[in-house]
């Protein structure tokens, strides 16, 4: 998921919070400027902050091959696609923004550390394939956390979501048209296509998180509607649907165990190797520095832009005063 | 009207087609390292404009060719001598002022020349020039603006922006330089003269440049060989390294 | 406040660092072709109204040509207040914006 590992706030006990509770529980919308527990406030914060840095970190690896793309229309539909990705992490920032903290701030944490994006970004995108993998897996894996999330509980979010979840429709099938494509190419192609697969399958599973069906932060999120389903049910959703799609190519998933459960209705899967991912989130991932050097460079460098255009917008709001 | 043969009419296309291809690679490379997000965003908008502009234009260069060329085949299948853009164009992008300094440079002229091939002789060149335009019209605009703003902003910022223009101005002449090809194109009404461009792209430029606080560089310096093919500069082969990559490493797959 | 976890460094309880000099954050409304009425889209920051419109246009029409784009700085809207008073806990049936069936999901998003 772009939110992973979201610490929950605990809930108060006053008259007022059962209240908020309440309207959560009927389905109506919380907006910035109605009551809301401290908690509610900080743990939405984390949790939109860190799904927007995702979409910002998110352009990388996918960016990483806009200037070696195979055709001008792939090329005209992937760059589409990773600002696509920039506006997502605008509306999301400024979803935050309606919390009381502004964007800026939200930005120093995450360059300085202090706020986490998703561990699937610090990730290398190798080949053209990668591409391909990255759509269909990764932001299939997105999708099945942000379709429900258009329901969550704070406006703001919600919104953003339903915009989200609009403009992505696209991004899954981009990326599965890729893979077709390689999946029917040259065995040189093919063989890219099932080596993206092999090194984008548990990556892709790591998203929903560990298992938290016994996490009682999870438990406060889900009551606050701001988290709509468990890590479990996600992933369970994701491998039943990916399966038959991966089938389709004629490529292998790089699990032995996996199998068809009739009883379940659903496949039974290998779990990713959460040790991996947890170095992945202290820092210790493929990509990681290289993710938060090049934000950071983008941040530093761009510093004298940001001041610029101010300085002269303020400038003329002055000339302008001067002459009325 | 004069004629202009098969080969003048493609040549010119592919000057059109690589200033927007090569640029539209240039601008492209900004996507997810831009001073702020919606700066990101804005660039990526002009570098789609440009790549569907190079559709259009490389499109048409191989119909016009008859060899059965797509635009795809002429973008990632020719070396650096048979590139017709000008030089402008494939400089790198330096810092964001360089690159907003060589986007108004070049908008400018592209305004002007698109402007003026709405009313060419040759319908598909004037039909692609009257889409293209509408989106030139905005990016001169917006490029513009940030020239404006950067160089009356701070005084760092106004002193990135002076040294881009006077490293991109020797840039400019070429755009203006006409040659065989430009002498039939206009002979022809397919393409207007270069020289009445001049004109309306001074008194396009000179303003903006004036209220960004800017001066323009003495002499009248213009280097070339871009658009001829003659001599490029050494920054193109490495952009075409990285933009042919798949297309040579693994010929004759499709994408 | 949880259990505290060195992986996942909290928010900060208390902001130390002065107020930074950013781009101010501007409310975005758009008219489309056959809008009604100018509709809030979102929000986005700019340095000044200019840029503000140009950001708008690149943020959130995507250049489609006829619309029509209103931008005001957030900071200049007057917006009521929930009241104090009044029911925490309002009738919800007169809101059908609340209810999630409201909302077209595209198909494409469900099916995959």
């Amino acid at each position: 998921m772009y939110a992973q590992m979201v610490k929950s706030e605990a809930a108060d006990e006053s008259a007022e919070a059962q209240a908020f509770q309440a309207r959560i529980d009927a389905g109506e919308k919380i907006e910035p400027k109605d009551w809301m527990p401290a908690g509610y406030r900080k743990t939405l914060i984390r949790q939109i902050g860190q799904h927007a840095h995702s979409e910002i970190v998110g352009q990388l690896p996918e960016g990483n091959w806009i200037t070696r793309a195979p055709t001008l229309e792939r090329k005209a539909i992937l760059l589409a696609k990773v600002q696509d990705e920039a506006g997502h992490g605008l509306y999301l920032y400024c979803a935050a923004e309606t919390l009381g903290v502004s964007r800026d701030e939200l930005t120093e944490m995450l360059l300085d550390g202090r706020m986490k994006y998703s561990s699937i970004f610090n990730y290398p995108t190798l080949t053209w394939a990668d591409m391909g993998a990255v759509g269909w897996l990764v932001d299939g894996a997105a999708i099945m956390n942000q379709v429900p999330l258009q329901r969550t509980s704070f406006g703001p979010y919600s919104r953003a979501m339903i915009r989200v979840c609009k403009e992505e429709s696209f991004h899954q099938r981009q990326g599965y048209d890729i893979m077709m494509k390689m999946a029917q190419g040259t065995p040189e192609q093919k063989a890219m296509a099932q080596n993206a697969l092999d090194r984008f399958w548990y990556p892709s599973l790591m998203m929903f998180g560990p298992s938290d069906a016994d996490s009682v932060h999870s438990a406060q999120s889900m009551a606050w509607k701001i988290k709509m389903n468990t890590n479990d049910e996600l992933r369970q959703k994701f491998v039943d649907q990916t399966v038959p799609q991966a089938e389709y190519l004629g490529l292998t998933v790089p699990d032995k165990t996996l199998k068809w459960n009739d009883e379940k209705g659903g496949y039974d899967f290998a779990e990713p190797d959460w040790a991996e991912f947890f170095e992945v989130i202290k820092g210790n991932g493929p990509c990681n520095t290289e993710r938060l050097a090049a934000r950071n460079k983008a941040w530093d460098d761009g510093k004298w832009v940001r001041d610029g255009l101010l300085a002269h917008a303020e400038k003329r709001n002055a000339r302008k005063v001067a002459a009325e | 009207m004069a004629d202009v043969t098969q080969e003048q009419l493609f040549e010119f296309l592919c000057r059109m087609g690589d200033n927007t291809l090569v640029l539209g690679h240039r601008v492209s490379e900004w996507c997810g390292h831009a001073p702020v997000l919606e700066e990101d965003i804005a660039l990526a908008n002009t570098a789609l404009d440009l790549i569907g502009q190079t559709q259009m234009w490389l499109g048409l260069a191989g119909e016009v060719e008859g060899k059965g060329r797509t635009a795809d085949d002429i973008a990632m299948l020719r070396d650096v001598w048979d590139f017709r853009n000008v030089l402008l164009a494939e400089q790198p992008n330096g810092d964001f002022g360089q690159t907003m300094m060589r986007q108004f440079l070049f908008d400018a002229w592209h305004l002007a020349m698109l402007t003026a091939l709405t009313k060419s002789t040759h319908e598909q060149i004037a039909a692609i020039a009257a889409k293209a335009v509408k989106e030139v019209q905005y990016h001169v605009e917006r490029s513009g603006e940030t020239v404006i703003g950067l160089g009356d902003g701070t005084s760092e910022s106004h002193k990135r922006m002076q040294d881009a223009l006077d490293l991109l101005w020797p840039y400019v002449g070429e755009m203006f330089v006409s040659d065989a090809i430009d002498d039939a194109m206009a002979a022809a009404g397919i393409a207007p003269d270069l020289a009445d461009l001049r004109a309306q792209y001074d008194a396009h430029v000179t303003p903006v440049l004036a209220e960004a606080t800017l001066m323009i560089p003495e002499g009248g310096f213009a280097h070339k060989g871009g658009k001829t093919g003659f001599q490029h500069t050494e920054h193109l082969g490495h952009l075409l390294t990285q933009m042919q990559w798949l297309q040579r490493a693994y010929p004759g797959a499709t994408w | 406040m949880s259990s505290p976890n060195s992986a996942y460094p909290d928010i900060p309880e208390t902001q130390t660092k002065p107020k930074r000099h950013e781009w101010p954050l501007w409310e975005v409304f758009i008219r489309g072709q056959h809008g009604m009425s100018h509709r809030h889209v979102g929000s986005l920051h700019a340095p000044d109204e200019e840029m503000a419109i140009k950001n708008a246009r690149d943020v959130y029409t995507r250049r489609n040509e006829g619309v029509s784009i209103w931008v005001v700085e957030a900071c200049n809207i007057a917006a009521s207040s929930p009241s104090e008073k009044g029911p925490l806990y309002e009738p919800s049936e007169s809101k059908v914006y609340r209810h999630p069936t409201f909302f077209d999901i595209p198909e494409e998003v469900g099916a995959m």
